[in-house]
């Protein structure tokens, strides 16, 4: 939460004495409220207003980074309580347990079973982005023959999870480059930890079931130096997580607590794989930076990833879909073809339905911006001349022999013009996409 | 120093809509159902409370369902062409405390049934089962006018929840409720203003706030599930702050919605990476109730047994038992 120019003016020494480079100390303070200049420009500025301005820049909730390279992990920074009054902007990262007290076999076949979990839907790539290593065996060695293992087998992002700081020292010597999450911190050995993770310079978790006590961790560990937090509120019922999670957001967002001012992460407690599902879904639409499942069944983590992404989906950018033409089924040259917007949600709509109906046809999305149909008629952006210049441009003309169009039921006004836009005659379809199977079938008759 | 966690209070419930009456009551109806009374976001319940438990109703037709999936149809396949015992099967096995009947045919597309015909389906329902009834029409406004005004009549004193009413077309059911002593779905397209206004409109003919349902109409996990959380959570926020013609409860088409979604029934022969459809279809639709639970569902209108079972299981680990 940034300062305004004249609480910025209040902390400084108000001598005017030039030496920032601005004629006045209001002048000085005005450019750095506007982030065009830093307070170290100014040598007489007292320490309790360093700290004060500092804490001011901040974000409410730190921006952490796990791993490296094109697939490290970045969690927290969120700015809201509710998808609606902005977005979530850091996709809640999904990962999986490995224990290492199993045998090596079992652990491979883990690995890639994790590995796998990566699918591609409504054109994006939704996938795993961590493997949580366990120190389950209570054992060194055990462990860090696990972390070879995945190391060599798997890109993904780590969280290496023991409580003993030795075991977790010898292990980011091995994976220091990974950039892995530690966890980590507690009670009894947060001071060591906080050592351990400002040497490797290594995110770490704190964990705690009461939230006084893992506020309490935390200031410690951020006044040891520490700014890569991530808070870990135990393990609890879900609905006490759900309260938890909502509590350190909230605070963090609406009281700028610092304490609080770091992403989450969340393990599942159930074994079933629905129940866990069940659980994994809550925890990311109730504030998860990062939530760790053991089942690693397809069918459950497309669900649970799916879910992320609609989460996570920014409402104030609507997806789109690529404006182009869309085959669906077997088409031939006599296939139906119908126009719709761009919008994701829409045409994603069109396109099941038209599935459902089993008639193989062609589907052109316009590009109407990402609005939906009525929405884009009353702007527009889905109007005759576009949905002509759709048709032609779309390269239609070469993969159908008749020249007829279907128009969603909602824009019936436009026929007459895009008639004569087009020169293809135009049908009026549905209003409702549910309405699509029944009226392709009826057309074949 | 004790650390002070920031604790909302809200000014406003939300409403308890009321289903099914029994004969006490001037109904028929063995059990009932109460749905909302809300004073906290879902399941923030060191802020408030849910009083009645999301209600979980299971979906069935009035005639064999068209458009589903073997794997939905299959623990139905030898009722469905029997609504009565369909709905049995629901209430008996599945432990089902609410119904809803879709009458699709009366659609033109699905038999063109008449309303008297329909009516009799209606009764056989009533007869079989003693839970109480959610039911629809199929959409078509002049068709469920003359359709729901009849079903309306037959069941008249049982205190069902009739749908849908929209902006445009809610006079009918709206008198028919009235006279027959129903509660109401208003259905509004993903749009909280026009949530807002069917709520209004209805009101304004006489019939209680109480007796009225939000459909906001969802999508299915994958297919706009997030426009409907966040105007779910809008209006419930709304109507935590005291908005009183947002403060119904909502009712969410979980297992339509869901199995559209090629993820529920696509045959794992097709997408040999999401794994078989037994199991993917159910967890499809349960994590589509899941989500809308998070963003405050009251009713939920389930279709397979196994999502219901564990909708069921998570709704009862979160609020107990």
């Amino acid at each position: 939460m940034g300062l305004s120019g004249l609480e910025i003016y209040k902390l400084l020494p108000k001598t005017n004495c030039k030496e920032c480079g601005f004629p006045t100390c209001l002048a000085f303070a005005m450019q750095i409220a506007a982030k065009k200049v830093s307070l170290d420009k100014c040598p007489h500025v007292s320490e309790e207003a360093k700290k004060k301005l500092e804490s001011a820049s901040r974000p409410p909730i730190n921006l952490v980074t796990i791993g490296s390279g094109d697939e490290k992990l970045e969690i927290g920074n969120e700015t809201v309580m509710f998808r609606h009054e902005e977005t979530f902007y850091h996709p809640a990262g999904i990962g999986f347990l490995v224990d290492d007290d199993m045998p090596q076999a079992e652990i491979d076949k883990k690995i890639s079973s994790i590995e796998a979990l990566r699918f591609e839907r409504v054109g994006q790539r939704i996938e795993v982005n961590l493997i949580a290593l366990n120190n389950k065996s209570r054992n060194k060695d055990n462990f860090l023959s696990a972390l070879e293992k995945i190391t060599e087998k798997s890109k993904l992002n780590l969280v290496l999870m023991s409580d003993s700081v030795e075991t977790l020292k010898a292990a980011i010597s091995v994976a220091k480059e990974k950039k892995p999450l530690l966890h980590g911190a507690n009670k009894e050995n947060l001071d060591p930890m906080v050592s351990l993770a400002k040497e490797s310079s290594s995110a770490l978790c704190i964990s705690s079931s009461s939230l006084e006590d893992l506020s309490a961790l935390a200031e410690k560990a951020a006044s040891g130096g520490i700014n890569d937090l991530v808070l870990d509120p135990g393990v609890k019922s879900l609905r006490e997580m759900i309260e938890s999670l909502t509590y350190i957001r909230r605070m963090a967002l609406r009281k700028s607590y610092r304490p609080f001012g770091y992403p989450t992460i969340a393990f599942t407690r159930q074994s079933d794989p629905f129940e866990e599902a069940g659980e994994a879904a809550s925890l990311i639409a109730k504030y998860a930076g990062i939530v760790i499942l053991r089942n690693t069944e397809t069918w459950q983590a497309l669900a649970v990833l799916t879910c992320r992404q609609n989460i996570y989906t920014d409402p104030q950018k609507p997806l789109q879909v690529e404006p182009q033409i869309y085959e669906i089924g077997s088409v031939t040259g006599e296939s139906p073809v119908l126009v719709t917007t761009n919008f994701s949600l829409t045409y994603y709509t069109v396109e099941s339905e038209v599935e459902a109906g089993k008639v193989p046809s062609y589907i052109i999305s316009v590009d109407s911006e990402g609005m939906s149909v009525l929405t884009a008629w009353a702007a527009e952006k889905f109007t005759a001349e576009k949905i002509a210049s759709a048709l032609k441009e779309s390269g239609i003309e070469n993969k159908v022999k008749h020249k007829e169009v279907i128009i969603p039921g909602y824009v019936s006004v436009m026929s007459g013009k895009l008639q004569e836009e087009s020169g293809w005659s135009v049908k009026v379809g549905p209003r409702e996409a549910s309405g699509i199977p029944a009226f392709l079938k009826g057309m074949k008759k | 120093m004790a650390l002070e966690l920031l604790k909302e209070r809200w000014s406003n419930a939300v409403n308890t809509v009321t289903i099914g009456a029994t004969k006490e009551e001037g109904g028929t109806r063995t059990s009932i159902v109460k749905a909302g009374g809300e004073t906290c976001l879902p399941f923030m319940l060191n802020e408030g409370g849910m009083p009645h438990k999301p209600v979980l109703a299971m979906e069935i037709f009035d005639i064999a369902p068209q458009d589903w999936p073997d794997i939905l149809k299959e623990p139905f396949k030898d009722v469905y062409e029997d609504p009565a015992k369909w709905a049995k099967r629901c209430v008996d096995e599945h432990k089902a405390e609410l119904l809803c009947l879709r009458l699709q045919g009366t659609h033109s597309d699905f038999g063109n049934r008449s309303a008297d015909e329909t009516a009799k389906v209606v009764k056989s329902v009533l007869d079989a089962v003693g839970v109480p009834l959610i039911i629809l029409g199929t959409g078509d406004e002049e068709k469920d006018n003359i359709v729901l005004a009849k079903t309306s009549e037959v069941a008249k004193g049982e205190r069902c929840l009739l749908g849908d009413a929209t902006e445009k077309n809610y006079k009918t059911l709206t008198a028919s409720c009235l006279a027959d002593g129903h509660n109401i779905i208003g259905e509004s397209p993903i749009d909280i203003n026009i949530a807002k206004q069917v709520n209004i409109l209805i009101s304004d003919m006489g019939l209680g706030s109480e007796r009225i349902v939000i459909n906001p109409t969802i999508g299915a996990l994958g297919y706009g599930m997030e426009y409907a959380y966040s105007i779910m959570e809008r209006a419930r926020l709304a109507a935590l702050n005291g908005d009183k013609m947002l403060s119904m409860p909502f009712i969410c088409f979980i297992g339509q919605e869901a199995w559209r979604a090629k993820e529920a029934k696509g045959p794992e022969s097709e997408h040999r990476e999401w794994g078989p459809e037994s199991k993917r279809g159910p967890m499809w639709e349960f994590i589509t109730a899941v989500s809308m639970l998070q963003a405050g569902a009251d009713i939920l209108i389930m279709r397979h047994p196994k999502a219901l079972e564990e909708t069921r299981k998570y709704i009862n680990n979160l609020l107990g038992a």
